[in-house]
C-alpha cells in the first residue's frame, strides 16, 4: 500500500512538470503564430517575405514570459487562489478548536501544520492549496465551520490533509492558474475575432482589394480558430484528469485512514449535500479545488463528463460501507 | 584480447554497476524510513510533554470551584508525576494510561459543577486537553504507520537482502490496550 501512495505522489509531481512544459509550449506557439499573422498582414500579404527571425524572437520572449508566469503560479498561486476565494488567515486564538483539529490531522499525517484560512460565506465548503506540504493552506467557509461537530470537522480536515500529503494541491494549483490563464486568453481571442474584422472593415476593404492582405489575416485567424477548436477539448480533458473522481474518492479514503472514523466525514458530507447555499466566490475555474462542488446546479450533472466532483451520495455510500 | 571476452566483461561490469546502484537506492530508502520512525517516536514525547504542561493549570482552575474533590485532583497530580518520572517503554505506557484515566474521572467529576463548566478558562483547558489526548493518539498512530512502512520494506525482497547486509533491525510497534487494538484492526484499507 505505501508503495502505491508513493507512486501516486510521483505521478502528481510528474504531471505538474508536464503541465508547465505543455503550458509554455502552447503560449510560445500561439505567440509565434500571432506574430506571423501580424507580419503577414502589415507585410502586404506575402508570407514568403516573412522574417522568421522576428517570429522566433517573439517565440523566445513568449517562452520566457510563460516560464515566469509558471514560476509565479508555483510560488504565489496559493495566495492568488486564497484571495480569489475571499479567504482570510486565522490565528490560533481566533478559533482554538479548528486549529487543534488541523494540528491533530497534521500529526496523524506526519506533516507540518498548514496555514488556516476562513472564508466568510454561509455556504458549506472547504479546500486545500499550496505547492507542497511545507507550503500548504486549508480554507473553510464560516458556514461549514459553524455547522460541524468536532468529529465531522476532523473528517473534513483529514480529507484536505490527504490532498496535501498526496501533492494533489500542487497539480490542482498549477491547473487552476495556468489552464485558467489559457482559457482566459482563448476568451480574449474569441472576443477579438468576433468584433475585430467588422470594426475596421471600412478602411480595410480598400486595402484588401488592393493587395489581398485581408485574405491572409482571415486565413491565419481561421487557422488559430481551428487550433483553439482542437485545443478546447484537450484542455477540458486535462481538467477532467485532474478532477477525476478517483482523486476525491482517494482523499476520502486516505482521510479516513487518518481519523479511523468514516462516520465523521460521511456525516459532514451529508450536511454539505443537504445545504442549498451557493458559494459566492466560486466559479468554474476554481470549482475543482473544493471538497464538494460549490456550484450546486452542476450537481445534477454529476454523472456527465464535465462534472468536477463525483456524486456526493456515492461518496457517502462508500464511507458508510467502511463502518460496517 | 578476444572481443567476445570483452563483451562478456562489459556486460558483467554493467550488471554489477546496476546492482550496486539498486542496492544504494534501497539502502538510502531504508535509512529514510528508519529516520521517519525515530522522528515519529520523538513526536509522541513532544505531545506527552504538552499534556504534562497543561495539567497544573487545569488542577488550579478546578480547585477554585471544586475544592472538596481533593482526592480526584491529587490522583491527577500523582499520575502526572509518575508518568513524568517513569522510564522504560512498558512502565511509561502504563503510567500514561493511568494519567488518561485520572483525567477522565476529573472531567466526569466536573460535570457536577455548573459554575466550573461555564468557566471560560476551564472550557479552554478542556478543549486543549482533549486536543492533546487526540494528538497523543494520532502521533502514536503515525508512529505505527511509519513503523509498518519500514518493517514491511525490511521483510520484502529484495530490500530484505540489503537490510540484512547492513544490519537493519525491525522496529517495535507502539502497543495498544485491547480496546484500541480493536479499533486499529477495524481501520479501513485504502484501495486505489
Amino acid at each position: 500500500m505505501p508503495q502505491t501512495f508513493r507512486d501516486y505522489i510521483a505521478a502528481n509531481k510528474r504531471n505538474s512538470v508536464l503541465l508547465v512544459v505543455f503550458f509554455c509550449l502552447f503560449i510560445t506557439v500561439v505567440a509565434m503564430v500571432l506574430c506571423l499573422a501580424i507580419i503577414a498582414y502589415y507585410g502586404h500579404g506575402a508570407l514568403s517575405g516573412v522574417n522568421w527571425g522576428e517570429a522566433l524572437l517573439v517565440g523566445g520572449v513568449a517562452a520566457l514570459i510563460s516560464l515566469l508566469l509558471s514560476l509565479l503560479a508555483y510560488y504565489t498561486g496559493d495566495d492568488m487562489v486564497l484571495a480569489v476565494a475571499g479567504a482570510k488567515p486565522l490565528q490560533h486564538a481566533d478559533d482554538p478548536e479548528l486549529f487543534n483539529v488541523v494540528e491533530e490531522m497534521a500529526i496523524a499525517a506526519g506533516l507540518p501544520v498548514p496555514r488556516v484560512y476562513l472564508i466568510r460565506d454561509p455556504a458549506l465548503n472547504a479546500f486545500a492549496t499550496g505547492r507542497d506540504p511545507q507550503h500548504a493552506a486549508v480554507a473553510i467557509t464560516s458556514g461549514l465551520r459553524s455547522q460541524l461537530t468536532r468529529e465531522e470537522l476532523q473528517g473534513v480536515i483529514a480529507h484536505e490533509m490527504s490532498h496535501v500529503r498526496n501533492y494533489d494541491i500542487r497539480l490542482m494549483l498549477l491547473i487552476t492558474v495556468l489552464v485558467g490563464t489559457v482559457v482566459m486568453l482563448c476568451d480574449v481571442f474569441w472576443q477579438i475575432l468576433r468584433w475585430g474584422p467588422s470594426r475596421g472593415s471600412s478602411s480595410r476593404d480598400r486595402r484588401d482589394s488592393k493587395d489581398g492582405g485581408g485574405g491572409v489575416i482571415v486565413a491565419v485567424l481561421l487557422i488559430i480558430a481551428v487550433i483553439l477548436a482542437i485545443l478546447a477539448p484537450i484542455l477540458a480533458q486535462i481538467i477532467q484528469f485532474a478532477v477525476s473522481r478517483q482523486r476525491e474518492y482517494l482523499a476520502d479514503a486516505a482521510g479516513v485512514e487518518l481519523t479511523r472514523y468514516p462516520e465523521g466525514l460521511a456525516s459532514a458530507l451529508r450536511k454539505i449535500r443537504d445545504d442549498k447555499q451557493v458559494l459566492a466566490h466560486a466559479n468554474r475555474g476554481t470549482a475543482q479545488l473544493y471538497i464538494a462542488n460549490p456550484i450546486k446546479k452542476f450537481e445534477g450533472l454529476a454523472d456527465t463528463m464535465f462534472a468536477s466532483h463525483p456524486p456526493i451520495n456515492d461518496r457517502i455510500k462508500r464511507l458508510e460501507a467502511l463502518t460496517k | 584480447m578476444d572481443p567476445t571476452i570483452l563483451i562478456v566483461l562489459a556486460i558483467v561490469l554493467g550488471l554489477g554497476l546496476l546492482l550496486l546502484f539498486a542496492a544504494i537506492g534501497i539502502y538510502n530508502s531504508l535509512v529514510n524510513r528508519r529516520v521517519e520512525t525515530e522522528n515519529a517516536w520523538s513526536q509522541i514525547d513532544v505531545q506527552l510533554k504538552r499534556r504534562y504542561d497543561l495539567i497544573p493549570n487545569l488542577v488550579e482552575t478546578v480547585k477554585g470551584y471544586a475544592s472538596h474533590e481533593k482526592d480526584t485532583l491529587e490522583r491527577v497530580i500523582q499520575a502526572r508525576n509518575m508518568a513524568m518520572s517513569a522510564s522504560g517503554v512498558a512502565a511509561k505506557a502504563e503510567a500514561e494510561n493511568m494519567l488518561s484515566g485520572a483525567l477522565k474521572s476529573l472531567f466526569a467529576v466536573s460535570e457536577a459543577y455548573p459554575d466550573l463548566k461555564a468557566n471560560q478558562s476551564f472550557m479552554g483547558l478542556q478543549e486543549e486537553l482533549k486536543a492533546t489526548e487526540n494528538r497523543i493518539g494520532f502521533s502514536r498512530q503515525h508512529y505505527n504507520d511509519v513503523v509498518s512502512n519500514y518493517n514491511s520494506m525490511l521483510q520484502r525482497f529484495p530490500s530484505n537482502v540489503v537490510g540484512g547486509m547492513f544490519g537493519f533491525k525491525q522496529v517495535e510497534f507502539f502497543k495498544l490496550d485491547a480496546a484500541e487494538a480493536e479499533a486499529v484492526r477495524k481501520a479501513p484499507q485504502v484501495k486505489f
